[in-house]
C-alpha cells in the first residue's frame, strides 16, 4: 500500500518493543464482540491509475461550465481564476499546515490571513474582518446570533429578497435558539417597508446587495432607522465581485456584513468548499464569531502574527463561546487573498465593470426578444427574466443545445406560482458575445 | 530597517545576528527572508491581470455606485509568485516532517486527490445547474455516503455539514427534532471532561445544558457517575471514542445502553475515528449519531484551518430528520432532495447548496486508494505508531494513563517539575529541533497536557528519530539547561510571540499610517 511506511520487519521490532505479540493485542480494549474479523464489505486498495480512471468516468458524466455557453449564479458564480493562484495554493507548505496554534512556524498561514482582512474589510468598508467562515449561508446565520449578542435584542427580520437557501440555513442555525424570533415576510424586501417592520425588539433587519433578483438598493435610511432602534443593518454580499462596483455596504451604514467570497479565487466545485466573509465594526469584535488573526511582536520586538481574541471561541469558552466553529476556510481564503492581490484596485474594479458591462449587453439583447422581459431596473451581473413558459423545461431544453441558460427560479421557490416562469440570469466575465447570441438564437427559438 | 515598519531596532541586536555572528544588510539571512506586507509593497496602480477591455455601454447600477478608492494594493504575477512562496517557507507543514497534533490526524495527502477533484468535470461544474446534467457528482456522493455508512455500519449519512463541528450540530439537531417529535422536553446534554471544546458550544447552540461527567483513573468516562447523571432530562451524551486521552472506551456499549435505557440518544465525536476504521464499525457500539472529519480520517487537506468536512451518520432513529439536500435513486438516475415538503420531518437545510463536494471527492478518492484491507492497515499503523512512541518514552516522560492506546498517546508535564520548563516551553524547544509540537494542555483531565499522534503516515525511522528528539528535550530539561526551553525557540522565522499584547491591543488589519 503505497501511503503505508511501515515493513513488516518493522512492524514486528515495534510490536516486540511495545511488548505484544500480535497487533489486535493494542485493540484489547475494544469489546470482543465489536472487534471486525474480517475486512467490511467493500472492494480492496487500488492502484492511483485505477483511481483516475475511476474519477474521470464520473467526470464525464457531468456537464461542466467551460464546455458550454454558461450564465448560472443565484449565489455561486463563474469567474476566471488566473493561474497563479491554483499554482501557489498547491505549494504543500500552504496545502498541509494546520490551522495556526504556532505562530512561529506558521507565519506564512498568519499574515497571508492578515492580509485577507485587510482587503475584506476594505471592500466592504467595514473597520474588521474574520478570518472566514464555512461560506455565506452559514455566515448569514452567524451574523444573526451575533447581532443578537450585540444588541440584546430578539427579533430578526429576515428580508424577502434575501437568497432562498440563506433564509433557510439562519432559520436552521436558530430554530433551537428560543431567544430568537426570526421575522420574514416574503414580499417585503423594499427599503420603507422593512423599516415599517422595525420596533424597539428588533435586534437586526438581514438585507442583501444585489439582492437574490439583481436589484441593487440603497440601505443607508434603513440603517438610519436601524441605529436609531439600537439595532443592526447585516448586509449579505453574495456576488462580492459587486464590490468593486456598487456602493459598499460600509458607505450605507451596515454594522456586519457577511458575503459568499467564492467569486475571488475559487471554482464553481458544486457548491463547496467556498469561503464566507464576516465583516463588523472594531467596537464589535469581541462578539464576533471565528478565528481572527492579529498583529504583534516576538521577543525581538519583531513584527508578527497571531491568533487572537480566542476567548471568545469554544476551545476556551466551551458552552459560553460566540460560536462552535473550530475550522474555517483556510485554503479557500488563501485562494480569496491571491486572486485579489492579483487584481489589486485596478483589476478588481475593471472586472466589476466589465461583469457589469456585459450583463448590461446580454439584458439589451434579451429585452429584444417578443414576449421575454427583463425585470430589473437595475442589476449588476445578474438579472430577472420572465420567460412566456416554464422556466425550468426552457433551462432542461437549453442544456440540450449545450447552454446552460440560468437558474429558474422554480428551484428555489418550489411553491410559488409566480416564479414559475421566472430564469435567473448571470453574466461573467468569462462570457462571450457568441455565447450571449448563441442564448438569445436559442431562446428565441424557445419561445416562438 | 523595512522589515520592522513601524518598531526601527538597532541593525546590531542579536535578532540580525546569523549563528555565525554575521550581520546582514536586508536582515535576511540566506534562506530565511523576510517579508513585507502586500501593502507595503504594491499599491492601487499595481495589478497582476490583464483584462479585457471594455465594451461601450450605459451603466445600470441605478447610480448607487462605489466612488471612493478603495485602497486595494495590487502586485504583479513575479511579485505575487515571490510573495506567497516566500510567506509558504515560514509555515511549517506535513510534508516538510512530523507533525503530532493529536486529535488534529495531520497525515499525508495524496496529491491523486488533488489532480481528480481539479477534473473540470468534477470542478467546474454549478451547484444549481439541471440534475441531469450532473449524474457523476450525484453518483460520486452516492458512493462517499455508501463507504461512509458501510465503514461505520449506520443505516443513513447527511452530507451537507461543512467541518466537524457543523457535524456536531448536525447530529444534535436531529436527536432534538426526535426528542420534539416524542413530545419530550429533554435539556441536558451530558459531555465528559476530557471533550473538544465544539461539544458544548454545539450543545449551547441546540439550547442544551452541559453537564460535564468526571473521567475515573483509568482516563475514562467514570461510569457509576454517568449512570447517577442519567435522567428523564438528559437528551443525549456526547463522547470521543477513541477519548481525547487517546484510550478506547472499555465500556462503550454498556454506557450506550444506559443512555437508551433512560430514553437519551448516543452523540459519537467522529474526531478519533482513524484509529479504528475498518476495525470497529461505531454502528456496533450503540451510536445513534456521528461526524466524520474528512479532513482527519480521510485525508483531506487542512490548508492553514480549512476547509473541512463534517458529514454525519445517522441511525434508523435518527434518520428521518436529516437535513436536505440529499440523494435519492430515482426511476431515471439520480435524484436530489433540495426542499422540505409536507410531511418531512428533515429538520432543515444547514447550508445553502450541497456541502463540501471537494472535500468529497479527495477523501472518496482515499478511501478507494486504501480499500477496505488499506483502511484497516490505516487503523493498525497510526495505532502501532503511538503505542511504539509510547513505550519508547514512557520511561522518561510521565504517563498520564496505563495503555495500550490508540493512535495517539498522553503525557503531562510531572517528569518537568523542578526543572523550571513548563509544557509550551517544552513544545517550543521541539520547534527548533524541526518539529510542530504536538497538542498542548488539551484534553483538561490532566495538567500540561502533551497529546502526541504520529499517524500512519510515518515509517519507523522517522517515528525513532522523533523519539530521540524528545530523549534529547528531557534529558536537557532534567539536566538543568532551562535556557534551552525558557527563549525557545531559537531558530524559527521568529521569536515567541506576544500574545496577551495581541488579545489585549487587538490590531486586526493594516491600516494606511502617515
Amino acid at each position: 500500500m503505497r501511503y503505508l511506511p511501515l515493513s513488516p520487519t518493522d512492524r514486528t521490532e515495534m510490536l516486540e518493543k511495545i511488548g505484544v505479540t500480535e497487533i489486535n493485542d493494542l485493540f484489547s480494549d475494544v469489546p470482543t464482540t465489536a472487534l471486525l474479523k474480517d475486512h467490511v464489505d467493500l472492494p480492496g486498495h487500488m492502484p492511483e491509475m485505477a483511481v483516475d480512471r475511476e474519477f474521470r468516468a464520473m467526470a464525464e458524466k457531468n456537464m461542466p461550465a467551460g464546455s458550454v455557453a454558461f450564465f448560472c449564479g443565484a449565489g455561486a458564480y463563474r469567474h476566471y481564476v488566473p493561474s497563479t493562484v491554483d499554482h501557489l495554493i498547491q505549494r504543500g507548505e500552504f496545502l498541509t499546515a494546520y490551522t495556526p496554534y504556532q505562530p512561529e512556524i506558521s507565519q506564512g498561514t498568519l499574515q497571508a490571513l492578515y492580509e485577507f482582512q485587510t482587503q475584506v474589510a476594505q471592500i466592504t468598508g467595514m473597520e474588521v474582518s474574520n478570518a472566514s467562515m464555512y461560506d455565506g449561508s452559514t455566515a448569514c446565520g452567524e451574523a444573526v446570533l451575533m447581532a443578537r449578542r450585540a444588541s440584546r435584542k430578539k427579533k430578526a427580520i429576515l428580508s424577502g429578497s434575501l437568497h432562498p437557501q440563506y433564509i433557510e440555513v439562519t432559520r436552521c442555525a436558530t430554530k433551537f435558539t428560543e431567544d430568537i424570533t426570526l421575522i420574514n415576510p416574503p414580499s417585503v424586501y423594499l427599503v420603507d417597508d422593512l423599516i415599517d417592520q422595525i420596533d424597539e425588539e428588533t435586534s437586526c433587519v438581514v438585507v442583501q446587495n444585489p439582492d437574490f433578483f439583481g436589484n441593487i438598493q440603497d440601505y443607508t435610511k434603513l440603517a438610519e432607522a436601524l441605529h436609531a432602534q439600537k439595532a443592526l443593518l447585516v448586509v449579505v454580499v453574495t456576488e462580492v465581485v459587486s464590490l468593486g462596483a456598487v456602493r459598499s455596504p460600509g458607505a450605507m451604514g451596515a454594522d456586519i456584513v457577511v458575503a459568499e467570497g467564492q467569486s475571488i479565487g475559487n471554482g464553481l466545485t458544486f457548491g463547496g468548499p467556498y469561503v464566507g466573509l464576516l465583516a463588523t465594526r472594531q467596537k464589535l469584535v469581541r462578539t464576533m464569531p471565528g478565528r481572527v488573526c492579529g498583529e504583534t511582536v516576538d521577543a525581538d520586538g519583531k513584527r508578527g502574527f497571531v491568533l487572537t481574541l480566542s476567548t471568545r471561541e469554544q476551545h476556551i469558552r466551551r458552552e459560553k463561546a460566540t460560536s462552535n466553529i473550530c475550522t474555517n476556510a483556510g485554503l479557500c481564503t488563501l485562494a480569496f487573498t491571491i486572486h485579489m492581490t492579483l487584481l489589486g484596485e485596478k483589476g478588481f474594479r475593471h472586472l466589476a465593470r466589465l461583469n457589469h458591462a456585459k450583463a448590461v449587453q446580454l439584458a439589451d439583447k434579451i429585452s429584444g426578444i417578443d414576449g421575454v422581459e427583463v425585470l430589473n431596473k437595475n442589476f449588476f451581473n445578474e438579472f430577472t427574466v420572465a420567460l412566456p413558459m416554464d422556466a425550468a423545461e426552457a433551462i432542461e431544453r437549453l442544456a440540450d443545445m449545450k447552454i446552460l441558460g440560468g437558474v429558474p427560479l422554480s428551484r428555489l421557490y418550489p411553491n410559488d406560482p409566480d416564479m414559475k416562469n421566472r430564469l435567473l440570469v448571470a453574466v461573467t466575465e468569462t462570457v462571450t458575445e457568441e455565447d450571449m447570441d448563441r442564448l438569445v438564437c436559442a431562446l428565441k427559438e424557445l419561445v416562438k | 530597517m523595512m522589515n520592522k515598519q513601524g518598531r526601527p531596532t538597532d541593525i546590531n541586536t542579536a535578532a540580525n545576528l546569523s549563528p555565525g555572528g554575521v550581520t546582514t544588510h536586508t536582515g535576511n539571512r540566506g534562506l530565511e527572508q523576510d517579508e513585507l506586507l502586500i501593502y507595503e509593497i504594491g499599491d492601487t496602480q499595481r495589478t497582476g491581470v490583464d483584462l479585457e477591455d471594455l465594451p461601450v455601454f450605459e451603466s445600470r447600477l441605478g447610480g448607487i455606485t462605489r466612488d471612493n478608492e478603495i485602497g486595494l494594493a495590487g502586485l504583479s504575477e513575479p511579485e505575487v509568485m515571490r510573495h506567497y512562496t516566500r510567506l509558504s517557507r515560514k509555515n511549517y507543514a506535513i510534508d516538510m516532517g512530523l507533525y503530532p497534533l493529536g486529535s488534529c490526524t495531520m497525515k499525508h495527502n495524496p496529491r491523486i486527490n488533488e489532480k481528480v477533484a481539479r477534473l473540470p468535470g468534477l470542478a467546474d461544474i454549478h451547484p444549481l445547474q439541471p440534475i441531469s446534467t450532473v449524474q457523476g457528482a450525484l453518483d460520486l456522493m452516492d458512493r462517499l455516503a455508501h463507504w461512509l455508512k458501510t465503514l461505520t455500519g449506520m443505516p443513513a449519512v447527511a452530507m451537507s455539514p461543512k467541518a466537524g463541528a457543523h457535524g456536531e450540530l448536525c447530529g444534535l439537531m436531529a436527536i432534538r427534532s426526535a426528542l420534539d417529535k416524542r413530545g419530550e422536553n429533554r435539556t441536558i446534554v451530558l459531555a465528559p471532561e476530557s471533550a473538544h471544546g465544539t461539544n458544548p458550544a454545539t450543545a449551547a447552540l441546540c439550547g442544551y445544558k452541559v453537564k460535564s461527567i468526571p473521567a475515573n483513573k483509568a482516563g475514562r468516562v467514570d461510569l457509576p457517575a454517568l449512570k447517577a447523571a442519567l435522567g428523564p432530562d438528559v437528551a443525549a451524551i456526547m463522547l470521543t471514542n477513541p477519548n481525547t486521552c487517546g484510550l478506547f472506551e472499555r465500556d462503550i456499549i454498556e454506557i450506550a445502553d444506559a443512555v437508551h435505557a433512560a430514553g437519551g440518544y448516543f452523540y459519537c465525536d467522529g474526531a478519533n475515528f482513524n484509529a479504528i476504521v475498518g476495525k470497529v464499525r461505531p454502528g456496533d457500539l450503540g451510536v445513534d449519531a456521528m461526524h466524520i472529519n474528512l479532513h482527519k480520517t480521510f485525508s483531506t487537506p487542512h490548508g492553514g484551518g480549512g476547509p473541512g468536512a463534517g458529514p454525519v451518520v445517522l441511525s434508523e432513529a435518527l434518520a428521518p430528520f436529516a437535513p436536505v439536500p440529499y440523494v435519492i435513486h430515482g426511476k431515471d438516475g439520480f435524484e436530489m432532495v433540495e426542499h422540505v415538503t409536507g410531511g418531512a420531518e428533515s429538520f432543515g437545510r444547514m447550508t445553502a447548496f450541497h456541502g463540501q463536494m471537494g472535500m468529497n471527492i479527495r477523501a472518496l478518492a482515499f478511501m478507494m486508494s486504501h480499500g477496505s484491507d488499506g483502511l484497516a492497515r490505516v487503523a493498525e499503523d497510526s495505532v502501532l505508531n503511538a503505542n511504539y512512541v509510547m513505550a519508547s518514552l514512557q520511561d522518561i516522560m510521565t504517563l498520564s494513563f496505563e495503555g495500550p492506546c490508540m493512535h495517539e498517546c498522553l503525557f503531562d508535564d510531572r517528569f518537568l517539575e523542578g526543572t523550571g520548563v513548563t509544557t509550551l516551553d517544552f513544545a517550543k524547544a521541539m520547534i527548533d529541533e524541526g518539529y510542530h509540537p504536538m497538542t498542548m494542555y488539551f484534553p483538561l483531565v490532566v495538567n500540561g497536557a502533551m497529546l502526541i499522534e504520529p499517524t500512519e503516515s510515518e515509517s519507523k525511522q522517522s517515528v525513532d528519530q522523533f523519539i530521540g528528539a524528545l530523549r534529547h528535550l528531557v534529558t536537557q530539561a532534567k539536566l538543568g539547561n532551562s535556557a534551552l526551553f525558557t527563549g525557545a525557540p531559537y531558530l524559527a522565522p521568529l521569536k515567541r510571540l506576544d500574545e496577551t499584547l495581541a488579545a489585549r491591543n487587538p490590531v486586526l488589519r493594516w491600516r494606511k499610517t502617515d
